[in-house]
């Protein structure tokens, strides 16, 4: 095999069965994928089993650099996909993978790409089942993008959801926030910082296991592209209520923050790839926090806020004053001065 | 963190907003008739809406938000000429980020980007240098924008593109200078500014002595202040002292940063590369005379005008737009009747909703639930 990816690596023939075979059978290494079927065959007696309904999503994934540290390209895409199927409550199973692919790209990148996938897979008990390769010529895509789908199982005893949530209801974190945005505007613009600067990239399904057992939770997500604010938005469209969170209450790493204050950016709209916004009722408040404090992933989670009947959403400041979080229509751009 | 938090602390707030209060009960001003003190640079207007100083402070105090936001005050004509030269086969154009979404008549540079120009984002002038050393067969462009804070390094940039003898880069010079400006926004009638809290950024170049005019001939005082809290609130306290003692002078409140002569090395480099006479066009305020920013004529191999001369394009400003009546104090920016309609952050129609520390841009993004 070449040390290239090639156009032939996408064509149908003995280049791509010796890619899937080499690469992703290999290191994937499960009995579904090694069928060698065009589809995975799941029993329906297995998925009864875990719950009464199917947790299904999918998500892309183009981030450059393809490695940064806390991740890559390749962890990324477990991790996103896992999270969008564990914070429906659900128990993320099994994985698809569809590779596309840059001619020219280094086979030892896309082997490490791959190599991380499993080890990520495998460490939180999911299995990459299904998955297709497509190779485009060059400066038709940058390197390598990687789309995940995945699927899940919900217990019955678990109904979590926007429309339960209530005003007078607590909002919390499960960390600190930015770590994975300001991580990766570090590297692409070459910005120079160090010092304690790593994506939180993680599967977060054994942090959520336990919340499942606890009255009171009404609904979780993960805080990715948009970060923390659009979440919140997110919540309060959903729901019809308002949100308030407390500036004093936010963790936040003095990297994330020494970054934000440099380029007048803020933290709540920095993409998180390992951190749960959570609203539970405000009875259950301590036992969440106790419980995701418990794991290494939410030793540092907070109450941050609550929900209000007010429609909007809000962030009160240092000082007291009460202010409009806003949703910033666009990515937001450094200052100049 | 260490030069932020100590600044921010909130007993070193509530002790400095309890000492504005208790001078200005010996002010002759009253919430009818308040002190109206203008927060000269963007940068302010955006810590004191985004930590609500505003409201902690006694209504015998107003801050009316003025001028000095660079990108805010950038013709929507000069633009256009950006996306013109941009559009060349041959150019990379390199631009601060928050210079890509001002809004020209034919679009932004974001647009320009989109339909296929080069438009790359910089964090420095050195760094559009190093893309021409990098790239010898294009023609490399920087959007020098920005007040004394950003033309030291745009004039650097170029002595070292000379001594490196770089033959391909050029500067796009839309450069600004503050003081006139300021002088012209006290040249209108029926002007409401008492007082002005100065950016300690640009006197960290030009120092505090071209504020003297204002001071002595304009009869405001005025005080250099940095951009945390406690600067802000410190500022105004030494500003409402000068109300209380009968004094009218310039005052340094940025000490930590800002030396009185400014920066020497600075104010040279500037010097040697460009020259301010003539008058400009500003976003907003119109043409002000002596506020034209140049390349020395030594200069002139660096120009991108000269180099790609692009076509005139005079675009007027809104004549609906209140960005005038907002910077002078006779109006608060929910009062536009553009505001929040026609002109929103998305679709800026008036100068102060261009970027994000533009008056009215502030005031949507944090208080439009109260328009």
């Amino acid at each position: 095999m070449s040390k290239q990816i090639t156009l032939a690596h996408g064509n149908g023939g003995g280049a791509m069965q010796a890619l899937i075979s080499g690469v992703f059978v290999s290191a994937f290494d499960n009995p579904l994928l090694a069928t060698g079927e065009d589809q995975a065959r799941l029993a329906l007696s297995e998925l009864n089993a875990l719950g009464d309904r199917l947790a299904f999503t999918t998500d892309s994934y183009v981030v450059d650099p393809l490695f940064f540290p806390g991740g890559d390209i390749g962890k990324l895409a477990v991790c996103g996909t896992a999270n969008d199927l564990a914070v429906s409550g659900a128990t993320p199973r099994w994985l698809s993978c569809g590779f596309i692919l840059e001619e020219g790209l280094a086979l030892e990148t896309l082997e490490a790409v791959v190599r991380s996938m499993a080890d990520t897979a495998r460490g939180a008990g999911i299995q990459i089942i299904t998955g297709d390769t497509k190779v485009v010529p060059r400066g038709a895509v940058d390197k390598l993008f990687i789309n995940t789908a995945g699927l899940g199982v919900i217990p019955a005893t678990v109904e979590w959801g926007v429309t339960a949530i209530r005003p007078g209801d607590s909002i919390l974190v499960s960390g600190t926030l930015g770590d994975h945005g300001a991580t990766i505007l570090n590297l692409r613009e070459n910005l120079g910082m160090e010092a304690d600067l790593s994506s939180d990239c993680a599967v977060l399904a054994p942090l959520i296991a336990p919340l499942r057992d606890i009255a009171g939770i009404r609904t979780l997500r993960d805080a990715t592209r948009g970060g923390v604010t659009a979440i919140l938005h997110e919540f309060a469209r959903g729901s019809g209520c308002g949100m308030t969170v407390d500036e004093a209450a936010l963790p936040v790493k003095t990297t994330v923050r020494g970054i934000c204050e440099l380029l007048g950016l803020d933290a709540l709209n920095f993409a998180n790839e390992g951190k749960l916004l959570l609203v539970v009722e405000a009875a259950a408040e301590q036992q969440v926090l106790q419980a995701l404090r418990r794991h290494p992933l939410g030793r540092d989670a907070a109450v941050i806020g609550r929900v209000t009947d007010d429609k909007q959403v809000r962030l009160r400041g240092l000082y007291g004053v009460s202010r409009i979080l806003d949703l910033p229509h666009d990515e937001p751009l450094p200052r100049i001065c | 963190m260490r030069f932020v938090d100590e600044y921010r602390q909130p007993e070193l707030v509530r002790g400095l907003v309890a000492r504005i209060g208790e001078r200005m009960s010996h002010t002759v001003y009253t919430a009818e008739q308040p002190l109206q003190v203008m927060e000269v640079c963007g940068g302010h207007t955006h810590a004191i809406f985004k930590f609500g100083l505003d409201k902690l402070l006694p209504p015998s105090l107003e801050f009316i938000h003025g001028p000095g936001c660079p990108v805010c005050v950038l013709p929507a004509g000069r633009i256009d000429a950006c996306v013109q030269i941009a559009m060349r086969p041959e150019v990379i154009f390199c631009t601060f980020g928050d210079a890509m979404r001002v809004p020209g008549r034919n679009g932004s540079l974001l647009t320009a980007r989109q339909q296929g120009a080069d438009v790359r984002m910089v964090w420095s002038p050195l760094d559009a240098l190093a893309i021409a050393k990098n790239n010898p067969d294009r023609q490399v462009v920087f959007f020098g924008i920005g007040f004394e804070t950003t033309m030291p390094a745009s004039a650097m940039t170029l002595q070292q593109a000379r001594a490196d003898g770089v033959e391909n880069f050029f500067l796009f010079c839309q450069h600004i200078t503050l003081m006139p400006t300021l002088k012209s926004l006290l040249a209108q009638p029926d002007v409401r500014i008492d007082g002005f809290i100065a950016p300690g950024h640009v006197s960290m170049v030009i120092g505090q002595r071209p504020y003297a005019y204002i001071s002595d001939i304009c009869h405001k005082p005025v005080v250099v202040t940095g951009f945390e809290p406690g600067d802000i609130l410190q500022g105004l306290l030494m500003l409402c002292e000068q109300y209380v003692d009968g004094r009218c002078t310039v005052e340094n409140q940025y000490r930590r940063v800002v030396p009185d002569e400014g920066n020497r090395l600075a104010q040279e480099a500037m010097d040697r590369v460009f020259i301010t006479e003539g008058a400009s066009e500003w976003r907003g305020l119109g043409v002000i005379d002596d506020s034209r920013v140049s390349l020395r004529p030594e200069w002139s191999a660096y120009d991108a005008e000269g180099r790609f001369n692009p076509d005139p394009q005079p675009v007027a400003d809104d004549p609906r737009a209140r960005c005038g009546a907002v910077l002078t104090g006779r109006c608060k920016p929910a009062d536009c009747p553009l505001f929040g309609g026609v002109c929103t952050p998305e679709n800026a129609f008036g100068a102060l909703m261009v970027s994000s520390e533009g008056a009215c841009a502030a005031w949507y993004q944090y208080r439009r639930s109260e328009a």
